[in-house]
C-alpha cells in the first residue's frame, strides 16, 4: 500500500508553522519562563533576584499547608468529577426516554451551561448567605448550622455543590448525544435478550457510552482542577482565610496577591507536571481499553 | 437654538485652547470602590478645575491587592501610572523597591513646594517613612481601628462602652447578652487584634525596630503571652456567646452590627462615612479600642491603616511636577476636610484637623473625631507601625490560623507557633529578594 504524503518536504513544515508558533508563544515560552523564575527569588518590582536553585521546590515539599491544599484539591476533584458525571448521566438517560416536550426539557437542562464561573460562584454566595440565604435556611431546617466562609467543611460543600451544578449541563449534552448515537437496532436486540432495564443499561448502553464517558472524565478532571478558579474566588470573596482552596487558587494567592513570584512559579511548574502525568495516563493506560466505534 | 450654538462654539474654543496649552496629563491608580471612588473622582475633578496646567485621571483598579499587583506588572512593563495607591500591608514591598518610587518628600521639595513632616498629625507621620524618617508615601486614606457601638443597645443593657477588655468581659458583655445581643464582632483580625493590639499595648511586633531598620534578620514577635492570652479570652467569649466571628470577609462581620444583632463592632474609623449614610434603625457612636489592664496601664496610640499614594518613578519632569502639584492640592486643609467628612478617614494634617474643629464638625458628629484622637494618644517606641516584607502573605497566614482557632480546628498555642514559623520563613525569603 502506498502511503499518502506530501511531495515536497517544505510544504508540511510551512503548514505546521502557524500552529507551532501559537504553541510556542502561548505555551512553551511562558512555561520556560515559569521554570526559570521558579529557580529564583525575585523582588516583585524586578530590581533584585537571587538564584536559589531548588529551594522553592523544597519549600513546597516541606510545607504542610501546601500538602493540605494538595489533599483538598484531590478530594475536591474526585467529588466534583464523580457527581457531575453521575448526575449528568442520570439526567441524560431520563431525558433520552422523554418523548413529549423533549426539546424544551433538554434546553432547560442545558441552560446553566451559559453561566460563567464567577457568576455561578456569586449565585452560590447569595444562596448560602449567612443571614438570609435560602440554602442556608434549608440546611438549618434539618439542623445543620451552615456557615459559608466560617466553617471549612461548609465552604467546601458549597464549592463542590456550585462546581457540580455548573458542570452538569456540559456533561448532559455530551451524554445525551452519546445516547442518541447508539443504533436503534442494538437497543432493540438488547430488549429481546433482556427484560430488565437496569441490566440493559449496564450491559449494553454503558459500555457503548464509554468513549464519551472517558472523554468527559478527562474534561471534568481538568475542569475541577483549573476552571473552578472563578467559583472558588467568588465563594471565598477573595479572602482565603481558613477556607479551603485548590492548587491553582494557591498559585494565584501566593503569586498575584502575595507577589511571591519564585514560589508561585514553582507551584505552577508542579501543576504543569501534574497535567503532563494526566495526559500520559489518558493516552497510555486508559485510551487502549476503550473502543471507539 | 442659538444658545446651543454659542455653547458648542465656546466648548470647541475651550478644547482648542486646551490643546494649545497642552496640559500635562497624569494618571492615578486607586482601590477606592463605591462611594469612596466617587469622592476620589470629585477630588480629581476639583484639582483639574483648580488650575489649567495639569489634568489627573483616576482609575479604579480593584481591591488593594489587585491594585498593587497591577501597578507592579505595569512597572515591569514600563507602563506605570504616575500615582499608585498602596495599602499598609504592601508598604514594605513598595518602599523596599528603591527606584520604583520617588519619595514624596523629595518630590515636593524638588518641585518647590514646602514640606514639613511636623505638619502631619503624629499617628500618620512615620508609617510610610523610611528608617531615617523621610516620608516615602503620601498617607491618603488613613484610618485606625476603633470601637463602634449601638447606643440603644448599651442603654437597654445599662452599660457604657468598655474602656478595658477586663471591663468588657466582666461587665459589658454579660449585660449585653442579658439584653439579647451578641456583644462583639470585629472585621479584621490581623489588623485590629494583632498589629494594633501591639501598638495599643506598646509591644514590639518585629525585631530590627519593628522591621524599619532593614529586612536582614527581621523576625516577627507575634508569639507572645499578651496576644495569646487575648486570643484565649476571645475563644472564651465565643463560647459564652459574647463574641461571634462571621468569617474573614470584612462586611460579613459588619452586617450583623448594622442589623442590630451585634452591639459592639470593631471596624475602621474610615467606616464612619458609610455607616452614617446607611439607614440604621439605631444610633451609633464610637470610642477608643479597649486595652488589657493586665498588660499595660498606659495604653498608647494606634497607627494608621488604609493606604498611601506613591509617586512612581520613570516619568518626565513635567509629569512629576504635576504629581507634586496634586499632592500639594491633596494636603490642603480644604481638600482634607472634604475627604474626612465624606468618608470618615482622618484628616492627615494638623491644619485640616484644626479646620474641622473650628467648623464645629465634631460637635455635630463626635464619633468622627475618635480616629484622629486615638492616633494622637501618647506614642511609645512600638507605635510607629511595622515594616515587614511579603506581609500580604503573612496576613493570609494569620487569617487562616485565626479562622482555625475560632472554628475549633486548632489551639491558640499551636496556631501562634505556626504563624511565627511561617511568617519568619516569609520574612527570610523576602530578605533574599532585596539583594
Amino acid at each position: 500500500m502506498k502511503r499518502a504524503g506530501f511531495t515536497t518536504r517544505w510544504l508540511p513544515i510551512l503548514l505546521l508553522v502557524p500552529q507551532l508558533l501559537i504553541i510556542a508563544v502561548f505555551f512553551y515560552w511562558p512555561a520556560a519562563h515559569a521554570v526559570h523564575s521558579s529557580l529564583y527569588l525575585q523582588d516583585p518590582f524586578g530590581f533584585g533576584s537571587t538564584y536559589v536553585g531548588m529551594d522553592n521546590y523544597t519549600d513546597l515539599a516541606n510545607s504542610t499547608e501546601y500538602m493540605k491544599v494538595g489533599r483538598f484539591t484531590l478530594i475536591f476533584t474526585l467529588l466534583v468529577t464523580f457527581f457531575s458525571l453521575s448526575l449528568a448521566l442520570l439526567l441524560a438517560v431520563k431525558a433520552d426516554s422523554v418523548i413529549r416536550g423533549a426539546k424544551t426539557y433538554r434546553t432547560l437542562l442545558m441552560w446553566v451551561y451559559a453561566v460563567a464561573p464567577p457568576v455561578a460562584g456569586f449565585i452560590g454566595v447569595l444562596m448560602f448567605n449567612q443571614s438570609w440565604g435560602p440554602l442556608t435556611e434549608l440546611a438549618r431546617s434539618i439542623g445543620w448550622d451552615f456557615k459559608l466562609g466560617v466553617n471549612f467543611n461548609d465552604t467546601a460543600t458549597a464549592m463542590v455543590l456550585v462546581s457540580v451544578w455548573k458542570q452538569v449541563p456540559v456533561n448532559f449534552i455530551f451524554f445525551l448525544s452519546g445516547l442518541q448515537a447508539i443504533p436503534k437496532s442494538v437497543r432493540e436486540a438488547a430488549l429481546i435478550d433482556n427484560g430488565s432495564a437496569t441490566r440493559r443499561f449496564w450491559d449494553v448502553t454503558f459500555p457503548l457510552l464509554a468513549p464519551t464517558g472517558f472523554f468527559l472524565l478527562i474534561i471534568n478532571i481538568t475542569y475541577s482542577l483549573f476552571d473552578t478558579f472563578g467559583i472558588i474566588d467568588t465563594l471565598v470573596k477573595g479572602e482565603p482565610g481558613n477556607n479551603p482552596m485548590t492548587l491553582v487558587y494557591k498559585v494565584y494567592v501566593d503569586g498575584f496577591r502575595g507577589n511571591d513570584l519564585g514560589g508561585s512559579s514553582a507551584q505552577s511548574v508542579v501543576l504543569m507536571v501534574l497535567v503532563l502525568a494526566l495526559t500520559v495516563f489518558q493516552f497510555r493506560l486508559v485510551e487502549r481499553r476503550i473502543h471507539y466505534t | 437654538m442659538n444658545q446651543f450654538k454659542i455653547t458648542t462654539a465656546a466648548a470647541a474654543i475651550a478644547m482648542m485652547a486646551n490643546t494649545a496649552f497642552a496640559e500635562v496629563e497624569i494618571t492615578w491608580w486607586h482601590a477606592m470602590g463605591g462611594a469612596l471612588g466617587e469622592t476620589v473622582n470629585t477630588i480629581a475633578k476639583d484639582f483639574n478645575a483648580s488650575q489649567d496646567d495639569y489634568k489627573i485621571t483616576p482609575v479604579f483598579k480593584g481591591t488593594y491587592e489587585e491594585t498593587l499587583t497591577a501597578g507592579i506588572a505595569a512597572f515591569r512593563a514600563g507602563e506605570q501610572p504616575n500615582i499608585m495607591q498602596v495599602f499598609d500591608a504592601g508598604a514594605a514591598t513598595v518602599i523596599g523597591a528603591k527606584g520604583a518610587t520617588i519619595p514624596v518628600q523629595d518630590l515636593l521639595v524638588d518641585n518647590g513646594f514646602a514640606f514639613d513632616i511636623n505638619d502631619y498629625i503624629s499617628g500618620v507621620r512615620y508609617f510610610y517613612a523610611d528608617a531615617d524618617g523621610k516620608m516615602i508615601g503620601m498617607p491618603f486614606n488613613s484610618s485606625s481601628p476603633i470601637m463602634y457601638f449601638n447606643v440603644q443597645a448599651m442603654e437597654k443593657a445599662g452599660v457604657t462602652a468598655p474602656k478595658t477588655w477586663e471591663e468588657f468581659q466582666t461587665v459589658t458583655a454579660p449585660a449585653l447578652k442579658e439584653a439579647g445581643y451578641t456583644a462583639l464582632s470585629q472585621s479584621h483580625l490581623p489588623w485590629i487584634f494583632t498589629e494594633n493590639f501591639m501598638s495599643r499595648h506598646n509591644l514590639p511586633f518585629a525585631s530590627n525596630n519593628n522591621g524599619y531598620d532593614g529586612t536582614e534578620g527581621t523576625k516577627i514577635l507575634v508569639n507572645n503571652d499578651a496576644i495569646k492570652a487575648h486570643f484565649t479570652a476571645v475563644t472564651e467569649w465565643q463560647k459564652d456567646g459574647f463574641f461571634e466571628w462571621f468569617g474573614t470577609g470584612w462586611s460579613d462581620n459588619q452586617t450583623p452590627f448594622e442589623e442590630g444583632k451585634v452591639a459592639i463592632w470593631l471596624g475602621s474609623s474610615g467606616s464612619f462615612g458609610g455607616l452614617s449614610k446607611k439607614d440604621l434603625n439605631f444610633d451609633f457612636s464610637a470610642t477608643y479600642l479597649p486595652y488589657w489592664e493586665a498588660v499595660t496601664t498606659e495604653p498608647k496610640q494606634t497607627f494608621i491603616g488604609g493606604a498611601a499614594l506613591f509617586a512612581m518613578a520613570g516619568h518626565d519632569a513635567d509629569e512629576n511636577k504635576a504629581t507634586a502639584a496634586f499632592f500639594q492640592f491633596l494636603t490642603k486643609p480644604e481638600t482634607q476636610y472634604f475627604w474626612h467628612q465624606e468618608t470618615g478617614y482622618v484628616p492627615i494634617t494638623e491644619a485640616a484637623y484644626e479646620m474641622a474643629k473650628a467648623d464645629g464638625y465634631y460637635d455635630r458628629a463626635p464619633a468622627a473625631e475618635i480616629g484622629i484622637l486615638q492616633l494622637s494618644l501618647p506614642a511609645g517606641e512600638n507605635t510607629k507601625g511595622y515594616r515587614m516584607g511579603f506581609y500580604v502573605q503573612i496576613r493570609d497566614v494569620m487569617n487562616r490560623e485565626y479562622g482555625r482557632i475560632l472554628t475549633g480546628e486548632t489551639t491558640v498555642e499551636d496556631s501562634f507557633a505556626v504563624i511565627e514559623t511561617e511568617a519568619n520563613a516569609l520574612l527570610a525569603k523576602f530578605s533574599k529578594t532585596q539583594k
